[in-house]
């Protein structure tokens, strides 16, 4: 069976990715997975410089989910590059860099820099993490901010182009259009829900930042149905993720019409999910007699809209 | 080498109505284990709860040859995962991940090895003890529970030649009050010329007491934090800790630098009472 999909430019020998925010750099998890057999890892999401994020705690865990608000931690683009990318490369990583910015200039620089690196393989916009209160979800929000940014950023860099939307609006869709109208290469969603957990004996949030994003199964029904509404808004190619477990949850989402989908949470209590991921998906391609799974990308839409 | 292990649970040993003892076959984890290192343990199948729960490993089991095959948990049950672990049963499987973290680097003679205890803390002391009866370090262990039904295993680290101080804080076992008040004067009492290592495990309010004994004292005090932690692999950035650097302070991923650390090294007010 052919696993191999295309995110614009990028060819990926399989569709699953690694999600950001849930993976590290990759190279915690080099250990116990080869990352080659990845069809790409997303990094977590990187500034110009270094942040410290929110203090702890920094997750809880709720039914069938979590909610985290870590804030960002992360050691900048310029030790990125310099301490992580060689070594990814080295393993035969295909990397997607996650980018986070306060300003559009600052979205515009990172890319800047991981252009000019070379050895990435897309740049996914972080225009989406509900955690933190300059940047991002700013743009996220708003039509215009969110063209803004893809537009900007678009000028600056020919790498595959990736806005993860956030599911915190009213209409997905129209940031999925927003999107593909500022020269976006794909779509990335969902980002986690924004959420909030009480304990009720000390009666106070659970969280240090009051806030955070939800993720995990819980998500998961709500994730397919804004797919599936972007994928009848937008030609792009979708990347589907929120609460994917199994190979199972990954079929769904491509039937919604992503091409691609990124597990996360599921990563953190299964390091190893990712060979039954993939063995997964082809017996399910075996079964029903498809030779590639591209064929299988918005199915659900009906076979006029899946073919045309 | 990292192992993940759908491991039989061999014996679950009821303590009390919220303390267990869980025995693992899980050799391989075992056999790799260093003193203080963890395992992330899932104790069911399904997404309630969804994330595994980091433990010590209490004990390496090991047959009459001495060959690692099996390690056990302390646990206390506190929410849904450490319920599940209360109630396990034996033959149920239980998904191990590990050995994970950094672990405890036993001290060797002439210097004293003082373990300090607090509670469910005591978990991480066993493979310590084990690790310094090798090397024939003196021992002591300073174990605190609130009353003296929860003061499990002190017989056990007796029998291995540790010299054992109890406190309760309800006076029914050993000297009335906290653990760091003996702890405090046998630092005091201590001669300067006689070096001694002090390992710490327990609620965050007693591990700050003892690193500021042992800035005060002058004696090197390593501890092993049990924060909230997600994937024990680095991935989720939840376990962070605030630690001194030579320039400013900034968080570090405890299932990575840690769980154990040099006390000197942690700004202790920056770390919540619930861990």
């Amino acid at each position: 069976m052919d696993l191999s999909v295309h995110i614009g430019s990028l060819r990926l020998k399989n569709p699953f990715i690694a999600a950001s925010g849930c993976f590290g750099y990759g190279l915690e998890y080099a250990g116990a997975v080869d990352l080659a057999l990845l069809g790409g890892v997303a990094v977590k999401g990187l500034f110009l410089a270094e942040r410290e994020g929110h203090a702890p705690p920094r997750i809880v865990e709720t039914p069938a989910g979590m909610l985290n608000a870590i804030g960002l931690q992360g050691i900048g683009v310029h030790r990125f590059v310099n301490e992580k990318l060689p070594e990814l490369q080295r393993l035969g990583a295909t990397v997607i860099v996650n980018v986070c910015g306060s300003t559009i200039d600052e979205y515009c620089e990172v890319s800047r820099v991981l252009s000019d690196a070379g050895g990435v393989g897309a740049i996914e916009l972080n225009i989406s993490c509900p955690n933190i209160k300059e940047g991002g979800i700013q743009f996220g929000c708003s039509l215009t901010g969110t063209f803004d940014v893809v537009n900007a950023v678009r000028k600056v860099t020919r790498l595959p182009l990736i806005p993860k939307l956030t599911p915190n609006v009213t209409d997905v869709a129209s940031f999925a259009r927003a999107s593909a109208e500022a020269g976006a290469d794909a779509i990335s969603l969902v980002n986690t829900f924004l959420a909030m957990a009480i304990d009720i004996e000390t009666q106070r949030p659970k969280l240090s930042n009051v806030l955070g994003g939800l993720s995990g199964p819980a998500i998961r029904p709500i994730a397919v149905r804004m797919v599936y509404e972007c994928r009848q808004a937008v030609s792009l190619p979708i990347l589907g993720m929120g609460g994917i477990a199994s190979a199972e949850d990954a079929i769904e989402f491509m039937l919604a019409g992503a091409t691609a989908v990124q597990v996360g949470t599921a990563n953190f209590a299964d390091p190893f999910i990712w060979t039954s991921l993939i063995s997964g998906l082809d017996t399910y391609l075996e079964r029903h007699k498809i030779a590639r799974v591209s064929d299988l990308v918005g199915l659900a839409h009906g076979p006029a809209k899946a073919h045309a | 080498m990292l192992i993940d292990v759908a491991a039989e649970v061999i014996a679950n040993t009821r303590l009390s109505s919220h303390y267990n003892v869980v025995a693992l076959a899980a050799p391989e984890i075992a056999a790799r284990t260093s003193p203080g290192q963890f395992v992330m343990v899932k104790p069911a199948h399904g997404f309630d709860p969804m994330l595994r729960r980091p433990f010590s490993v209490f004990e390496v089991l090991r047959d009459a040859g001495g060959r690692a095959t099996g390690l056990s948990l302390l646990n206390k049950r506190v929410g849904v995962g450490t319920s599940l672990l209360y109630d396990i049963r034996s033959g149920d499987r239980v998904g191990c991940l590990g050995p994970l973290g950094r672990p405890f680097v036993p001290v060797d003679p002439p210097a004293d090895a003082w373990m300090v205890a607090g509670g469910v803390g005591l978990a991480p002391f066993a493979t310590l003890t084990d690790a310094l009866v090798a090397r024939r370090t003196p021992m002591t262990l300073f174990y605190g529970a609130r009353s003296a039904a929860d003061l499990y295993y002190a017989d056990r680290f007796e029998g291995l030649g540790a010299r054992v101080v109890l406190t309760t804080e309800d006076g029914t076992r050993g000297e009335p009050g906290r653990i760091t008040a003996p702890l405090e004067r046998a630092l005091a009492a201590q001669p300067a010329d006689r070096p001694v290592t002090v390992y710490a495990c327990g609620p965050t309010p007693m591990m700050r007491g003892v690193a500021a004994m042992g800035r005060r004292f002058n004696r090197p005090v390593f501890v092993s934090l049990e924060p909230v932690m997600g994937c024990g692999m680095g991935g989720c950035y939840s376990c962070v800790v605030r630690v001194r650097r030579a320039e400013g302070s900034h968080f570090v991923r405890s299932c990575l630098d840690g769980p154990v650390f040099d006390a000197s090294a942690i700004v202790w007010d920056a770390l919540p009472d619930g861990h």
